[in-house]
């Protein structure tokens, strides 16, 4: 792809919010009573707060291509009869603005499971129009570990890439989705832009700097190695789920904030004259997840919390390569009522690698 | 290979063959119950067609669909009608929860939604081809392997001998299908052994659980092995078959898992990194060995 | 009547040295208390079952969760269990008690002290990012991080619910229901519109809640015609939150865990106060979870009690 860095000073960023807005919603880190969510940008609407110096969502930002509830299609029934009656909203393309480099590794994460046949058409759609422009995170969190995954919060994935370095905000296309934002916004404002390709040694620097707090992070040198399909059993069958997973209240709440997690639900609600069936965010930490006929095979908070980061750390690189089904965002290290996460899992299961 | 999407994914597919296409694997087409049949107090077999009739979509014998009443919910059944039957599909259902009682009260006509087919199925082609067979079926268990055996039966010279072990706890809980009685016992090559769990009166067959009566049965050690049931069942049979010397290589059997989705997407029916409804349901017992046991 | 037995802490020994000792003593099978995290603030709830597994007591200025809930679980298992309770913690316990939902017999609460206790959220919410380590310097807090060195004021970062303990005085716990009352509704509206909307149903309120321990909750119960897992409309979530406090209105004792624990920082705990506040004035002044045994407003029936229609003639429906 081009290596053209473009740039713009901060102080005129509102235009291009501006500009990018024009012909599609723009999703930008907006604060909402005192949090910061991913929201449409209103441009006109100057009591809006965008907030990039907050590094993560707390509803991640998987939330844009696999929305918390989304209508599948509805019923109209009749006596006997029953219609069906297609009714899923229809996509528009957006873009999203600062997403971070964790969550731009997520989509990949959630595209292998998506994407992969019988295609989740709903997700498709919404990954085939929305651009993301990703963010470099300046300032990473004590609880960040996207290193781990081999992620470069420096220089992260996403159609179009940026930085904020001495003033400026830089600007990097990555794929051909991102061109075409590009060359539409110039095409709509030649003068938007500089193009800074070949001046870039504010933006490489700001990028060393960047390189060299994630080396000095307490999560630094964090090792999964001992999570591999070899060991399944092994790890299943440790004595050690027990006490992790004592303190869990199983709350969900990271399921919910975790931009890899992907279980979901599909439920009907009657609406007075028809029915809509629905699908929304569902967690392998309720009880009544797996619940059926013949009984639970999963009858504790034990059995339910192994899963979620079986999954997480065996599961699904055992159907991926590897791949782990984490990002190292830290929401998890940051939301959990009784301070339970994936770091302590992988202290204490794959221990002898990490002391 | 259908190109599009849609639900009836990895089978010749005619767009046009009448009901509408759907690109979206999770939306659901209509089925129409032409006829019920109750094989036993807690199990009836309903017939279901498309609207214009035939089947609602192409499957392998011990494929699965998503049978839903809006409103009243959605779960998995086992397509127990043999593919050869291109006249309707059959699902035999045990009324157990809100779905199934719900189904369990309606009459002709109603029209239900149904979505598939989900799974892998029997490997009635591979594994299975040129084999003596041995059915093994427990209560309900006997709607996968329904239509498999039919299947066998209709290309009856791709197969070698064929057994059906079918137990269930009386004699009103073995489901009253008529193949049971008056067509498989009288084929070629073909024995149908039946058993009860307790002594009852006018009951003249076989008393006692299936593990113990497959061993008596004293099965040659080179058939191969179809099992299907409640999981308790399982266990003890698939036992019984490793006492007699059977291989668990030699064993296919059927998990049942809480489903949502049915394409291996909701996170909800795996054992371990296998997901039962994409994966599975069909597994050879060796293969369960792998897996964390938490099913 | 009386509360049932305590432990307290007369020598005023560490709370670590007394969990010591009642392990050590055998006055107990079982301790819980909180567990030393992989940062220095992320302490988790723990049961200590011998003296080794005591490496890992901790007890700072990060034990803000409370215990008595696990113990509903804790207390049908074999063997006494010591449980650590700071005060805020007592009224829960007592509340649990007295529902019968946990099994006092089986159970040693020892009663312990607490200077109030500090939220890492509301750290963060100063900008402060990548913290290392936290001093405290008189009142204020000398805070270590990857991007140098930062103070604030302890106060400003205490729990929420430790700016109104009932152990301590001063603070007047109703002062924004009290806001929120003098609100025009088109404004309370647009209050709790935007602080619920931010609601992701992850139910961390409700099972942290120790007034939540139905075994089936009506949220669960498919059948209960309310179930639902995803705020499907933003009618939702405010159903969720109505129903489920009016369903904890008297025996919620204003622990202010629901606050503590919501990713999303609702204050939920606001909704409680107004019942609590409106109970207060309904029926005189009541703390649930004072004792483990009395009844509360809302189980007792008095002849001078209250009529419905003093909701209207307060200008309920204004
Ligand atoms: C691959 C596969 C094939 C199958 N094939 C067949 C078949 O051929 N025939 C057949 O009859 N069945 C079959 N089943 C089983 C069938 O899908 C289940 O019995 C299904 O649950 C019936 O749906 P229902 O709505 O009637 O039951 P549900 O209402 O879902 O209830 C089923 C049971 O689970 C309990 N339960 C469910 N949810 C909860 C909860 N939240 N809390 C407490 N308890 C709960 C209920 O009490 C009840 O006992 C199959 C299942 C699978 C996975
Ligand atoms: S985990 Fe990495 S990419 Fe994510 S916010 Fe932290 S530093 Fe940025
Ligand atoms: S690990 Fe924490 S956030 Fe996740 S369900 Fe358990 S208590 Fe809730
Ligand atoms: S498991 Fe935790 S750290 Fe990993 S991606 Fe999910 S929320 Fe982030
Ligand atoms: S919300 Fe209501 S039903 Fe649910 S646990 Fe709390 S008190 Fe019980
Ligand atoms: S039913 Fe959804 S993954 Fe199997």
């Amino acid at each position: 792809m081009s290596a053209q860095i473009l740039t713009v000073k901060m102080e005129n960023i509102g235009n291009l919010f501006k500009a990018i807005a024009a012909d599609q919603k723009l999703y930008l880190p907006l604060e909402q009573a005192g949090q910061v969510q991913f929201l449409p940008y209103d441009p006109a609407d100057d009591s809006q707060k965008v907030r990039l110096d907050v590094l993560n969502t707390v509803r991640s930002a998987k939330d844009l291509f696999f929305p918390q509830s989304e209508n599948m299609v509805a019923f109209k029934k009749q006596g006997k009869k029953i219609d069906i009656i297609e009714n899923r909203e229809k996509v528009e393309a957006f873009t999203v603005f600062g997403v971070r480099a964790c969550d731009a590794r997520s989509f990949d994460i959630l595209d292998r499971v998506f994407l992969s046949e019988p295609v989740d058409v709903s997700y498709a759609e919404r990954r085939a129009r929305g651009t993301v422009v990703t963010l470099a995170c300046n300032e990473p969190e004590e609880t960040c570990f996207c290193e781990t995954f081999g992620i470069d919060a420096a220089k992260p994935d996403g159609d179009i890439t940026t930085w904020i370095a001495d003033g400026l905000l830089w600007w990097q296309a990555n794929t051909n989705k991102g061109v075409k934002l590009t060359d539409k916004l110039l095409s709509v404002d030649a003068g938007l832009f500089v193009d800074s390709t070949g001046e870039a040694k504010a933006l490489e620097e700001q990028q060393e700097k960047i390189r060299e707090i994630i080396s000095q992070l307490p999560l630094h040198g964090l090792s999964l190695e001992y999570f591999h399909k070899e060991e399944l059993k092994t790890i299943f069958n440790s004595p050690k789920w027990q006490e992790l997973s004592e303190a869990c209240i199983g709350c969900g709440t990271c399921t919910f904030v975790c931009p890899t997690c992907q279980c979901y639900d599909i439920r009907d609600y009657d609406t007075g004259n028809g029915v809509q069936r629905y699908r929304c965010w569902d967690s392998c930490m309720y009880s009544d997840f797996v619940m059926m006929a013949h009984g639970n095979p999963r009858t504790s908070q034990v059995e339910r919390f192994r899963q979620r980061f079986m999954h997480k750390l065996v599961y699904y690189p055992a159907n991926n390569e590897g791949i782990f089904s984490c990002v190292g965002c830290g929401r998890c290290l940051a939301k959990c009522p009784s301070s339970m996460n994936i770091v302590k899992v992988a202290k204490t299961i794959g221990g002898e690698a990490n002391v | 290979m259908c190109s599009c999407s849609c639900s009836h994914e990895g089978h010749e597919h005619d767009h046009n063959h009448g009901h509408e296409h759907h690109a979206d694997a999770l939306i659901p087409v209509i089925g129409v119950v032409t006829d019920i049949r109750v094989d036993t107090p807690d199990v009836k077999t309903f017939r279901v067609t498309a609207p214009e009739g035939g089947i609602c979509f192409e499957y392998m014998p011990g494929q699965c669909a998503m049978l839903s009443i809006p409103a009243v919910g959605e779960a998995m059944f086992s397509i127990t009608s043999s593919p050869t039957n291109r006249e309707f599909m059959e699902f035999s259902i045990k009324k157990c929860g809100t779905l199934t009682d719900w189904l369990h009260q309606i009459e002709p006509e109603q029209e239900l939604t149904i979505r598939g087919p989900y799974g892998n199925g029997f490997p009635v082609d591979d594994a299975l081809a040129g084999q003596d067979l041995l059915f093994i079926a427990g209560g309900i268990g006997l709607a996968p392997l329904r239509s498999v055996i039919n299947y066998c039966l209709h290309h009856r010279d791709r197969y070698g001998s064929i057994d059906i072990v079918y137990g269930a706890r009386s004699s009103s809980d073995l489901v009253d299908i008529d193949e049971l009685k008056n067509i498989w016992p009288t084929l070629e090559n073909t024995n149908v052994h039946l058993t009860i769990d307790r002594e009852e009166e006018g009951w003249d067959g076989h008393v006692g659980f299936v593990p113990s009566y497959v061993k008596e049965l004293d099965f040659s050690l080179d058939k191969t092995v179809l099992l299907c049931g409640p999981p308790i069942m399982i266990k003890f049979t698939l036992a019984s078959l490793q006492e007699m010397g059977f291989d668990k290589t030699q064993v296919y059997t059927t998990m049942e898992l809480k489903m949502k989705c049915g394409v291996g997407k909701c996170g909800r029916c795996n054992i371990g990194s296998k997901y039962v409804c994409k994966d599975g349901p069909v597994f050879r017992c060796d293969e369960l060995d792998e897996l964390p046991d938490e099913y | 009547m009386q509360n049932a037995d305590r432990e307290i802490n007369k020598e005023k020994i560490s709370v670590a040295e007394m969990a010591k000792q009642i392990l050590e003593q055998g006055r107990a099978d079982r301790l819980m208390g909180w567990k030393r995290g992989e940062f220095f603030y992320d302490n988790s709830p723990a049961v200590f079952e011998n003296l080794s597994e005591l490496d890992d007591f901790v007890y700072d200025l990060f034990c803000g969760s409370n215990l008595s809930k696990f113990l509903v679980k804790e207390s049908r298992k074999d063997g006494k269990i010591a449980v650590l309770l700071k005060p805020c913690d007592r009224y829960s316990f007592n509340q649990l008690v007295k529902e019968h939902r946990i099994i006092k017999d089986n159970v040693l609460p020892v009663e312990i002290d607490c200077d109030g206790m500090l939220d890492i959220d509301k750290i963060r919410a100063l900008g402060i990012k990548g913290i290392k380590k936290i001093t405290v310097d008189g009142d204020q807090l000398q805070i270590d991080t990857v991007y140098g060195p930062k103070t604030c004021a302890r106060e400003d970062v205490l729990l929420m619910k430790c700016l109104t303990c009932k152990d301590r005085v001063g603070g007047d716990r109703f002062e924004l229901v009290k806001e929120i009352e003098a609100m025009s509704s088109v404004e309370r509206y647009e209050f709790w519109r935007s602080e619920l909307s931010k609601c992701i149903r992850c139910n961390a309120c409700r099972n942290v809640c120790p007034a939540c321990t139905c075994e089936k909750c009506v949220f669960d119960n498919d059948k209960s015609g309310i179930a639902n897992k995803a705020n499907t409309d933003s009618f939702e979530e405010s159903l969720y939150h109505m129903i489920r406090a009016f369903h904890v209105a008297g025996r919620c004792t204003d622990c202010g865990e629901c606050t503590r624990v919501c990713p999303q920082n609702i204050p939920l705990h606001l909704i409680n106060r107004k019942i609590i506040k409106d109970l207060n004035e309904f029926y005189g002044e009541y703390q649930a979870g004072e004792d483990d045994f009395s009844k509360g407003p809302l189980t007792r029936f008095d002849l001078d009690d209250v009529e419905p229609d003093i909701v209207m003639e307060r200008g309920g429906n204004k």
